[in-house]
This record gives structure tokens, sequence and C-alpha cells, in this order.
């Protein structure tokens, strides 16, 4: 499953599910809704990568996960330019080997963890779904479709359920986020721009010096009029 | 029963792998106006905000309905944020988070749901 699916939030309801004894049909179901997130996921990258080949990009679909996303989708901003090794690096790298070895080591040792809540490993997915927000939050815009998209969900999930609470503040949320008006977004470093790889970069790294200029233009550069957010402008 | 699982495993393939798939292979994708990129740009934080707020915010009962859950893991998420954006380092902020519970539920810190 976590080869074929590769979809962890939807493999630990589907884990549940089963064993809750739920009819396929509905286990099938929860995990297009819970899943949905991924075609917002897509169209965010797609005007980054549309230069590739279908095939290749075809074959990109298939580890587009919450991590893949937000890392190379940072990854892309810093740079100012779509990269397809990034994407790689960081989809299969980081996310798809070590799952699928986690995955084993689970199966293979689980069962000799006698509580592994009691080591806080719960915790980890949310922390690292806020962390990786965190770091793609470059202005007043971000911060608040954040806010709105954290908010929404979980009053949504609570009258709903927790699937379609992440579709809606994933869905409402930015547009939200819009309402701030460009004047006052205050982009604290322009996409695309040096500065905005130094924002990225951790303390004490002589990454600004070591970044390359933007050598493409970023997808939104491409409109003749207005510019692109990452022309240096800020919004 | 391996077999079985192995065709749901398919199933959750089919019904995930369109949403990953569409939005990298419409073709036209880089000629969308401009408040429509400035919408996806702001997808990122939004979904993934969504995602760790409902993942700790909201949990299901024993019938199965959804209620607020509160507990250490709020603290522990937000001291996470808090180092990611100070420092710039995810790996920190984990490690801390992590601790946080695993120190909570060592001393007996119950979570409570409403």
């Amino acid at each position: 499953m976590s080869t074929i699916a590769f979809a962890g939030s939807a493999q630990f309801a589907a884990v549940g599910y089963v064993a809750s004894g739920l009819a396929w049909p509905g286990i099938v179901l929860l995990t297009a809704l819970l899943n949905a997130r991924h075609l917002l996921y897509s169209a965010a990258l797609g005007p980054w990568l549309r230069d590739l080949p279908t095939t290749r990009r075809a074959g990109m679909a298939h580890v587009l996960t919450d991590e893949a996303f937000a890392l190379s989708i940072g990854h892309f901003r810093r740079i100012g330019r779509g990269d397809e090794r990034g994407y790689w690096i960081g989809a299969i790298g980081s996310t798809f080997i070590p799952w699928n070895l986690a995955t084993l080591a689970g199966v293979l040792l689980g069962g000799r963890i006698p509580d592994p809540a009691r080591f806080g490993i719960d915790i980890i997915f949310p922390a690292a779904m806020i962390g990786l927000a965190v770091g793609l939050i470059t202005g007043r815009r971000e911060l608040v479709a954040a806010i709105a998209g954290a908010g929404i969900g979980v009053v949504v999930a609570l009258l709903a359920n927790p699937a379609v609470g992440i579709i809606a503040g994933g869905l409402l949320g930015p547009g939200i986020g819009l309402l701030v008006p460009a004047a006052s977004a205050h982009e604290t470093a322009p996409l695309g721009t040096t500065a905005s790889a130094g924002r990225y970069a951790l303390p004490g790294t002589p990454f600004e010096r070591d970044v390359p200029q933007p050598t493409e233009t970023s997808p939104a550069d491409r409109h003749e009029d207005p510019p692109g957010p990452s022309d240096g402008e800020g919004r | 029963m391996t077999a079985g699982l192995v065709l749901l495993a398919i199933l959750m393939f089919a019904v995930t792998y369109p949403s990953r798939a569409l939005g990298l292979l419409i073709p036209r994708m880089d000629r969308l106006p401009r408040a429509a990129t400035d919408y996806l740009q702001l997808v990122g934080p939004a979904v993934l905000a969504a995602l760790a707020a409902v993942d700790v915010m909201v949990a299901t009962n024993d019938a199965g309905d959804p209620v607020l859950h509160v507990g250490v893991e709020w603290i522990a998420v937000i001291v996470c944020m808090a180092i990611v954006a100070w420092r710039r380092n995810l790996l920190l902020g984990l490690v801390a988070a992590v601790a946080i519970v695993t120190i909570a539920r060592a001393a007996g810190i119950e979570s409570a749901f409403i």
C-alpha cells in the first residue's frame, strides 16, 4: 500500500477503516475525498513543470505528497524556476524511499514497540505539516491564508468530517488570503529573488552568497501584465 | 487477505492518482490568469495549516463523531511552529515537539475531548 497508493494520511485512515470492518467502497470513497487536496498541489506545481515531457510529469504525479509539494514549491520559489531534479530529490529521496523503508520497519519491528504513542510519534505528522507551512509564508497573504485555512478546516471538520474540513480549509483559505490588498501584503522576501533564498536558508549559512540568480522566469512572471510575484517588486 | 489488501491499495491509487496528475498534465496551466496564480500560491500554506490543525484539534469519539481535542499536542505544534519561524530548522522543531509530547505523556498529562 505504501508503494502503490503512497498516501500517508489515507493509509492511516484505511488501516483504521479495515480494522473497523468498513466496506471497501466506503474506504475508497473516503480515500478519494481525503486525497482530493492533491488537486490543489498539482495545480500549483503545474506551471513550474510545464516544460517537461508529459510522461515524466505523469511519473512525478505518483509521488506528489504533502511533503513533496511543500519541499518542491519552496525550492522552486527560492530559485525562481522549476527544477526537475530538485523535485525528484524531495519526492523520492526524502519521502518515497524513507516512507517505504519505515513501513517495512514497522511491519517487521512494530509489534515489539508496546505503545508507540508513548514516544510522541503521532505528533510528527502535524508538526511537520505546520513547519512546512511556516516555510511557505513569505508575506501577509500567506499568513492570512494559513490561519484561515486552519480555522475553517477545524470548524468544518467538527461539523462534517476531517477530510471535508481539510479540503474546505485548503479551498477557502487562499481566497481569504487574497482579500489582503496587494499594497499591504508586505512580502518579506519577494519570491524568486536572492532575498527570498536567504529568508528560507538556515541561519548562519552563506546561502545568500551561494544561491544562483534566477535564470528563468517563474510561472507568474510569464504574464506580461501585471508582473508576477517573483519580479522583486513585492505585492 | 494479503491479495485483498493489494487490490484495496490499487483502488486507493486509482482514486488518488487523478487528483495528483490533473494539475500537472493539463495543458496551458502556465497561461492562467494572474488571480489564479496568486490563489494557487496560497494553497500550500492553507492546506498544510489545515492538515496540521485538523490533525491536532479534531478527534473522533467512540460513536465515530468528530469532537474537539484539547491536549499537550497543541503546545507541541505551536512550539514547533515557533522554532521553524525563528531558526528555520524543521528538524529541531520536530525534535522539540516529540520531546514535549513524550515528557507530558510520561508525566501522566492526559488529553481532553470536548
